[in-house]
């Protein structure tokens, strides 16, 4: 481990402190020239990113890279993805490593100054919850007090643990393990009695990881915080982060006005709808705008589909219901600005 | 410093030349320190200008800050609410911690399976040799993990709910808890009595050693050291109170709770570290033993010295110096491997810092923090051990 920090400290300053020049040029034309968006994911969590056997990589993280991939290059298989644990990703990010870290983060005000990131919307409302055993016979967070927690370091997840049981006056003792196998794995162990994270993350660990299939095990009904998880990128790069945002805004708007993968390629032919027409690049000007091809949505939506479709392939198999990430006149908070 | 003046007219004065090659020296170091002068002050401002072109915060500051998140195992007192030094200075703690207390029982182990490699008994020479063999040559990362998956596997050690006591000791997968004194006056005098003891037989020791030499006879010191080690404390107990209160672990809603406790997460690394290491001291002492010439052996034999003697007063003596230096080495590898620790959660300074440099974004500054701290605990070790070394070399006669 300590080699590992040592050659990641190595690498940083080798990184920030030769490459003067990394700066100066556009991260879109580097995209360009390489041909590939270098992607940054989780290392294996269903919905969001998880590789199967041949190496191909799912989920709503990895969908959104392939969006961006499709509206530059017209192909979503043009992403190489680097899996990143919780204490890699924001160095990767900041040395260049990777050009977009999508990656269930969540957008803090430390991240989104202090430490060198932006980030370009949220895409996933999310809030942490426990998972805990049915045995235990716990029925709400409040009667924690005492637990041994599972953990993993350097998330917000930590903090607002750290947070939780300060302000209920309760205790605990925390365990806390770096790589998420590991902590999973003490968990259902017997390790700890809570386990802790996103409760989106709760929800695919406990369909893909507990054992018996998730029917020894409950999350448990609060949500402790706020965690608008959502894509980063580097500071200084108002274009690359402006093409990441509206990538979201563009499959956001394709859910609201009926754009799906389905029907994109017809629609963008003969759609009267003004709306739809700037949207699919029918009348011209958006794509110049952010300096993307004209028919940038047209390929993102047919790659992956609206941002519902993106849904239901990914985090409905989860058991999650749709709740705060509904579109805003469904529900939701999901409001994308107008492409105009 | 002594100056020697040479005698006037002796030899013309020498006119130092550039072709003069201690002159030629001098200027290549200089100008070699100068380039990595350079090149550093280079990387240097480099680093920071493009830190501070990308917005990412730099400097210590980040150490007063309130840290935020809870630590598992603490010597010293500590909330989230501390800031950060604290949980660093937590970290560096129980990274000593595991690395002494590694590094005794490893010594210990290591010269068992040293000497017990060199046995004439074939079974146990056997078993030794490949209790060094297949050890050292798993990766210590490996053991740690296996040690931990066992320790916290419920097919091995019972749930807290289900743990029975032993004596009011409790094994449990989180965890041995065992029964202490409860804190008191009492205890803490009877602690300073027993270390005021042991200073006092140490001179007395040093002072019958003097005897020793000085008139040939010397009193033993076994009973009147008993007497004291005991005694001394004992007094010092009853007193300050005579206190008797016992705080038993129990358990209170998820976990049991009181006494003491030795987490899975240190135990872990505490075998791992402690078994991988004492393979390759059990090398080194079986190596050094063999260093010690046959004749040594057999010269106090035809004294008539028992074996075990023979071994604690004329070889091991000399095997020592042997043993010593790479022995250093193997301390020193036992304290950096305890970073391993991050694997399975033990909180030691390379997992707190690690966990900083996460919250706060500041990777430079807290790999700078490992690096000296890591440094500056190697470069103690090895003093204090070539301290030792030169002690234990100037015992020839
Ligand atoms: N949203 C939180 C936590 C995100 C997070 O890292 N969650 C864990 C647990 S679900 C995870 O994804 N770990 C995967 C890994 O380490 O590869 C944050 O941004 O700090």
């Amino acid at each position: 481990m300590l080699k590992r920090s040592l050659i990641a400290v190595a690498t940083a300053t080798l990184a920030l402190g030769i490459c003067t020049t990394a700066n100066a040029g556009s991260r879109l034309d580097a995209v360009k020239a390489r041909g590939q968006l270098v992607c940054g994911v989780n290392t294996g969590l269903a919905g969001f990113a998880l590789a199967d056997s041949t190496g191909k990589w799912t989920g709503i993280d990895v969908d959104l890279c392939r969006a961006i991939a499709a509206s530059m290059f017209g192909d979503a298989e043009k992403v190489r993805y680097v899996p990143l644990n919780t204490q890699q990703r924001f160095t990767a990010l900041q040395t260049g490593e990777v050009d977009i870290l999508s990656r269930n983060t969540t957008w803090t005000l430390t991240r989104d100054t202090q430490q060198g990131l932006n980030f370009a919307a949220t895409l996933y409302y999310d809030g942490q919850g426990f998972m805990v055993a049915k045995k235990l016979g716990v029925k709400s967070a409040k009667e924690l007090d005492g637990a041994a927690v599972c953990v993993q370091p350097g998330t917000t997840t930590e903090l607002n643990l750290a947070d939780y049981f300060r302000a209920n006056n309760m205790k605990f003792k925390p365990v806390v393990i770096e790589n998420l196998q590991e902590v999973n794995a003490a968990f259902f162990a017997g390790r700890c009695d809570v386990l802790t994270t996103d409760a989106s993350g709760l929800a695919a660990i406990l369909t893909k990881d507990a054992p018996n299939k998730g029917a020894d095990h409950v999350i448990l009904p609060e949500l402790i915080s706020k965690e608008p998880l959502g894509p980063a990128v580097a500071q200084g790069d108002e274009q690359w982060i402006d093409i990441v945002r509206w990538t979201i805004f563009a499959l956001l708007e394709a859910e609201e006005y009926g754009i799906s993968s389905t029907n994109v390629e017809q629609l963008a032919k003969d759609t009267t709808n003004p709306n739809i027409a700037r949207i699919l690049g029918k009348t011209p000007g958006m794509g110049k705008a952010i300096g993307l091809p004209e028919d940038w949505v047209v390929r993102a939506v047919k790659a992956v589909g609206n941002y519902g479709q993106m849904w239901d392939r990914h985090i409905k198999p989860l058991g999650l219901p749709r709740g705060l990430n509904n579109l805003w006149n469904k529900g939701g908070l999901m409001y994308a600005p107008p492409i105009r | 410093m002594t100056v020697v003046s040479e005698p006037k007219g002796a030899s013309p004065p020498r006119r130092r030349s550039f072709y003069d090659k201690d002159v030629q020296a001098i200027v290549w170091q200089a100008v070699f320190l100068c380039v990595v002068v350079a090149i550093g002050w280079f990387l240097y401002r480099n680093t920071m200008q493009n830190l501070a072109a990308r917005n990412i915060k730099t400097g210590f500051d980040f150490l007063g800050s309130e840290a935020g998140f809870e630590i598992g195992e603490t010597l010293i007192a500590y909330s989230p609410a501390a800031n950060y030094t604290r949980a660093l200075a937590v970290g560096f703690l129980n990274t000593l911690q595991v690395a002494i207390i590694g590094i005794v029982l490893a010594t210990l182990l290591g010269i068992a399976v040293g000497i017990g490699s060199l046995s004439k008994n074939w079974l146990v020479a056997k078993l030794t040799a490949g209790y060094i063999h297949f050890l050292r040559n798993i990766p210590v990362l490996l053991q740690i993990v296996l040690w931990y998956t066992i320790l916290i596997s419920e097919r091995f050690l019972p749930g807290p709910r289900q743990a029975e006591a032993f004596l009011g000791i409790f094994a449990t997968q989180r965890g041995v808890y065992f029964p202490v004194p409860q804190a008191h006056a009492g205890w803490t005098a009877a602690l300073v009595g027993f270390l005021l003891a042991a200073v006092a037989l140490t001179l007395m020791s040093r002072w019958n050693a003097q005897r020793r030499e000085d008139t040939g006879t010397a009193r033993s010191l076994f009973l009147p050291g008993v007497a004291l080690l005991m005694g001394v404390p004992f007094l010092a107990w009853a007193l300050n109170g005579a206190p008797t209160a016992i705080d038993w672990p129990t358990l209170r809603g998820f976990n049991l709770s009181g006494g003491a406790r030795i987490t899975p997460e240190f135990a872990a690394v505490l075998f791992g570290l402690t078994v991988y290491t004492s393979a390759f001291i059990g090398e080194i002492v079986r190596s050094g033993i063999m260093a010690v010439p046959k004749g040594q052996t057999e010269a106090a034999r035809a004294l008539g010295l028992k074996p075990s003697v023979i071994l604690r007063k004329v070889i091991l003596p000399q095997a020592m110096r042997v043993i010593v230096p790479p022995l250093t080495s193997q301390y020193l590898n036992l304290t950096k491997n305890s970073s391993l620790s991050v694997a399975v959660g033990y909180p030691d300074l390379v997992n707190v810092a690690n966990t900083t440099i996460n919250q706060t974004g500041q990777a430079i500054e807290g790999v700078t923090i490992i690096m000296i701290v890591y440094l500056v605990t190697s470069l103690a070790t090895s003093a204090f051990m070539n301290w030792y070394n030169e002690r234990i070399a100037l015992v020839e006669r």
